[in-house]
C-alpha cells in the first residue's frame, strides 16, 4: 500500500514537471527544433540578452506586475476595512459584486474594459499603452487582495480595536497598531497573488494594450505565425529557476523564524 | 531652455537604448570604437535622417512577432536601435500575430500606429476602407530598390500606399525518403494523393486551403463566384478524409519529427525546416502558386507621417533590408538586399524563381467581396465540421441545460437552507 502511494506520487509529480523539465532540456537545443535533440549549446541564452524585444516586454510586464499590484493592494486593503464595518446585506451585496470579476470570464473582462477605454479614447486625449494595461490589470487584482483580507477581518476580535482606542490610541494609531499587524498575512498574500495574476495575464492584456508597450505573454503569442523561438524556452527557464530560488529562500526564512519564536506559523503562506 | 530640452530629449533616448550601442557623443568614442566591428551601417543620405533630431519624437511600429533582425546573433544589426541612434526618433516597437488582429487594433480605435506591415488581401481591405493613407514617395527616396514585379502590385495598383518588405510563394514540403518524385513532376495533386493517406497536413485557414483547391481547378485565386467557390469546397472535402490535420505552425514539428510526409507551406518558413532535416525537399509547383507580400503602410491615423516615412525608408536601406532579410529568410523585393545575399540563395528556386514565373503563374491575393468571404468561410466551417456533425449538434445546447439546472438546483438548496437559518 505504502509503495503505491508512492508510485502515485511519482505519478502526480512527472504530470507536473514533465512539461516544465522538455522546456529546460529543449533551451539548450543546437537547433530550433521543437521535437528533436541536436546538440547542447548555450546560444540561447546569449541571444536572448540580445534581443530588445524580448527584454524589453519582460521589463514592461515585471513594471506592470509590481506596480499594478502595489496599488491593488492600497486599494483592496482599504476597501475590505470599508466593507467590514458594513451592515450583514450592503456587505454581502458589496463582497457579490467583488467576486464578480474573479467569477466573470477574462475575455469578457478584456472585451468590456476595450469597449470603456476605446469610448474614452474618443472624446479624451487617452492612448491605448501603458496607462490602458495598468488599470485594467487593477481593476482585475483588486478582487484578489480583497477577497484575500476579508477572511483575516473574520478571525480578528473586533473588540480589541475598541479596547486600544479605550487605552489611549487615537483610531489612526489604534489602526496602526493593532488592526494591521492582524491582517497583514492577508495583504501580503493579497500583494502575491496580484502580482502573479498580473505577472501571466493574457487575455485581459491583449484586449488592452496599445502601440507603446506589450508584454510578454503578447510577445510570445505574435510569435506564433512564424515559430515561437527557443530564446523563450531560455527565458522560461530563467524564470523558473529565480521562482524556485525565491520559494526556498522563503521556505529557509520562515523555518528559521518559526525555530526563533517557537512555533511555526502557518498562515503565511 | 530650449537646448536644455533637446539635452534631455537625446540623453532618454540614449538612455533607452539597451547596453552597446554608443551615442553620438564624442567623449564616448572609444566605446563606439568596440561596437563598430559588428555594425556596419552606412546610410545613403545621412543629412535626411537627422531631420528630426532632438525633438523627441516616437512613432509606433506595429509588426508581425519575429519579423525584423534584432541583432541577438553576433554581427547582425539591431534595426530599431540603429534607427533611434541615427535619427534620435523612438521606436515603440510591438507585434502582432494575424492580419485580423492588426485589423481589428486599427479599426477599434484607441491605438495609434504609424508603421503597420500587413499582407496582400488586409491592404487591398485597409485600402478600400480608408485605414491606411497615400505615401509620399518624396519622402522614400530609397523605394527605387525596389524590383519592378513588385510595384502596382494587384492590391494596390497605383503603388500609392504600400513599399514591399517581404514576398514569397506556397509550395510543397516533402519527405524524400519516402516520396520517390522528380521534383519536376510535384504538383498539387499529391496532396489528394490516396496512397499517403493520414501523411497529409493541410492549411488551416480557408483562404489559403482554398487557394490550392483553386489552383488544382484552374480557377483564379480571386474567385468570387459561388459555384467556383463550391466547387473548390468539394474538392477539399475529397481530401478531408486522408488528411491528418490541418494544421498552422506545428507543420515545423510535425514535419521535423517525420510525422508527415507531406505538407503545404511557405517558402521561407519551409527552408528553416529543410535547413535542420536533410531527409525533407521543398517545391513550388511549376503549373503556379499564389504569391504573399508583406507591405509597409501608414495608417490613417498616424500622427506622425513624416517619421514613418523615415521609418520605412530606413528600412529600405541597403544595409539594413539585407540585416531584415536575412534574419526573416523570406524573399525580398529589394535589389540591392538581394545583390548582396549568398549566390547559393540567389540560385535558389525556392527563394527565387524566375521572373517569367513569379509574372506568369503566380496571383496576389487581393480582398474579396463581403458575400464571397461569408460563402468561403461557411463552406470552410461546413466541410470540416461535416463528419463529426452528430457529436458536435447536441454538446452546447445539452451543456447549456445541465449548467442551468446545476443552477436551479443550488438556488433552490440556498434558498431553503436561508429559510431554516431564520426560523
Amino acid at each position: 500500500m505504502k509503495k503505491l502511494g508512492k508510485f502515485y506520487m511519482l505519478l502526480v509529480l512527472l504530470f507536473l514537471y514533465v512539461p516544465i523539465f522538455v522546456l529546460i532540456v529543449f533551451s539548450f537545443n543546437e537547433t530550433k527544433s521543437r521535437s528533436v535533440f541536436s546538440g547542447f549549446t548555450l546560444d540561447w541564452y546569449k541571444r536572448l540578452f540580445h534581443n530588445r524585444i524580448i527584454i524589453s516586454s519582460l521589463m514592461n510586464t515585471i513594471i506592470i506586475a509590481v506596480a499594478a499590484s502595489i496599488i491593488s493592494t492600497v486599494l483592496g486593503t482599504f476597501a475590505a476595512i470599508g466593507i467590514n464595518s458594513m451592515r450583514k446585506v450592503p456587505k454581502s451585496v458589496v463582497m457579490n459584486i467583488t467576486n464578480m470579476p474573479i467569477i466573470n470570464p477574462e475575455i469578457v473582462t478584456g472585451v468590456s474594459l476595450m469597449l470603456l477605454f476605446v469610448f474614452f479614447a474618443a472624446r479624451m486625449n487617452l492612448e491605448f499603452g501603458f496607462v490602458t494595461l495598468l488599470i485594467a490589470h487593477i481593476t482585475f487584482d483588486v478582487p484578489y487582495v480583497i477577497l484575500n483580507v476579508m477572511p483575516k477581518f473574520n478571525q480578528m476580535d473586533p473588540h480589541i480595536y475598541e479596547a486600544a482606542q479605550d487605552l489611549g490610541c487615537s483610531p489612526f494609531r489604534a489602526f496602526r497598531k493593532v488592526v494591521l499587524p492582524e491582517i497583514m498575512p492577508g495583504v501580503v498574500s493579497g500583494f502575491l497573488m496580484s502580482f502573479t495574476y498580473s505577472l501571466d495575464d493574457f487575455v485581459v492584456s491583449y484586449f488592452t494594450t496599445g502601440s507603446t508597450s506589450q508584454t510578454l505573454p503578447i510577445t510570445i503569442y505574435s510569435m506564433t505565425r512564424r515559430k515561437v523561438s527557443p530564446e523563450i524556452n531560455a527565458l522560461s527557464t530563467l524564470i523558473f529557476i529565480a521562482v524556485v530560488i525565491v520559494l526556498i529562500v522563503k521556505n529557509a526564512i520562515e523555518k528559521k523564524a518559526a525555530k526563533k519564536s517557537g512555533m511555526y506559523k502557518g498562515d503565511m503562506a | 531652455m530650449k537646448k536644455l530640452i533637446a539635452l534631455l530629449g537625446t540623453a532618454l533616448v540614449g538612455m533607452s537604448l539597451l547596453s552597446g550601442c554608443a551615442s553620438e557623443v564624442p567623449e564616448e568614442a572609444d566605446e563606439e570604437e568596440e561596437v563598430s566591428e559588428a555594425q556596419t551601417l552606412t546610410v545613403s543620405d545621412p543629412d535626411y535622417y537627422t531631420r528630426f533630431k532632438g525633438q523627441n519624437l516616437s512613432i509606433n511600429v506595429y509588426n508581425w512577432g519575429e519579423y525584423i533582425s534584432t541583432g541577438a546573433d553576433e554581427g547582425t544589426l539591431d534595426v530599431n536601435g540603429e534607427f533611434e541612434k541615427l535619427t534620435g526618433i523612438k521606436v515603440n516597437y510591438t507585434n502582432y500575430a494575424t492580419n485580423e488582429e492588426l485589423y481589428a487594433k486599427l479599426k477599434g480605435g484607441g491605438a495609434a500606429y504609424d508603421v503597420i506591415i500587413p499582407s496582400d488581401y488586409m491592404i487591398s481591405k485597409m485600402i478600400k476602407e480608408n485605414l491606411v493613407q497615400p505615401l509620399d514617395f518624396d519622402n522614400i527616396p530609397n523605394f527605387s530598390y525596389i524590383m519592378d514585379n513588385f510595384r502596382n502590385m494587384a492590391y494596390d495598383p497605383e503603388n500609392a500606399y504600400t513599399v514591399p518588405y517581404t514576398w514569397g510563394t506556397v509550395g510543397i514540403i516533402y519527405d524524400t525518403t519516402m516520396i520517390d518524385l522528380d521534383e519536376e513532376d510535384i504538383d498539387w495533386d499529391l496532396l489528394w494523393n490516396e496512397d499517403y493517406a493520414d501523411q497529409i497536413l493541410m492549411f488551416d485557414n480557408p483562404r489559403d486551403a482554398f487557394a490550392i483547391a483553386e489552383l488544382m481547378e484552374g480557377f483564379s485565386l480571386n474567385t468570387e463566384d459561388p459555384k467556383e467557390l463550391e466547387q473548390a469546397a468539394f474538392r477539399l472535402r475529397q481530401q478531408k478524409r486522408i488528411v491528418q490535420g490541418y494544421v498552422i505552425d506545428e507543420v515545423f514539428d510535425k514535419m521535423g519529427a517525420g510525422d508527415a510526409l507531406i505538407a503545404p507551406y511557405y517558402a521561407g518558413d519551409a527552408l528553416t525546416i529543410l535547413e535542420d532535416n536533410e531527409d525533407l525537399n521543398f517545391v513550388v509547383p511549376k503549373s503556379g502558386t499564389n504569391l504573399f507580400i508583406d507591405a509597409m503602410c501608414i495608417p490613417s491615423s498616424s500622427r506622425q507621417k513624416e517619421a514613418a516615412e523615415m521609418y520605412i525608408n530606413f528600412m529600405c536601406e541597403p544595409d539594413i533590408a539585407y540585416a531584415n532579410i536575412d534574419y526573416i529568410c523570406y524573399s525580398t523585393p529589394h535589389q540591392a538586399a538581394y545583390d548582396m545575399l549568398d549566390e547559393e540563395v540567389r540560385e535558389s528556386p525556392v527563394s527565387y524563381p524566375d521572373s517569367d514565373f513569379i509574372a506568369d503563374k503566380t496571383t496576389v491575393f487581393v480582398n474579396l467581396s463581403d458575400e464571397a468571404n461569408l460563402k468561403m468561410q461557411s463552406l470552410w466551417t461546413e466541410m470540416k465540421s461535416a463528419e463529426d456533425e452528430n457529436t458536435n449538434k447536441w454538446i452546447a445546447p445539452v451543456f447549456l441545460v445541465a449548467c442551468v439546472l446545476i443552477m436551479v438546483f443550488v438556488l433552490i438548496r440556498r434558498h431553503i437552507k436561508n429559510k431554516k437559518d431564520i426560523f
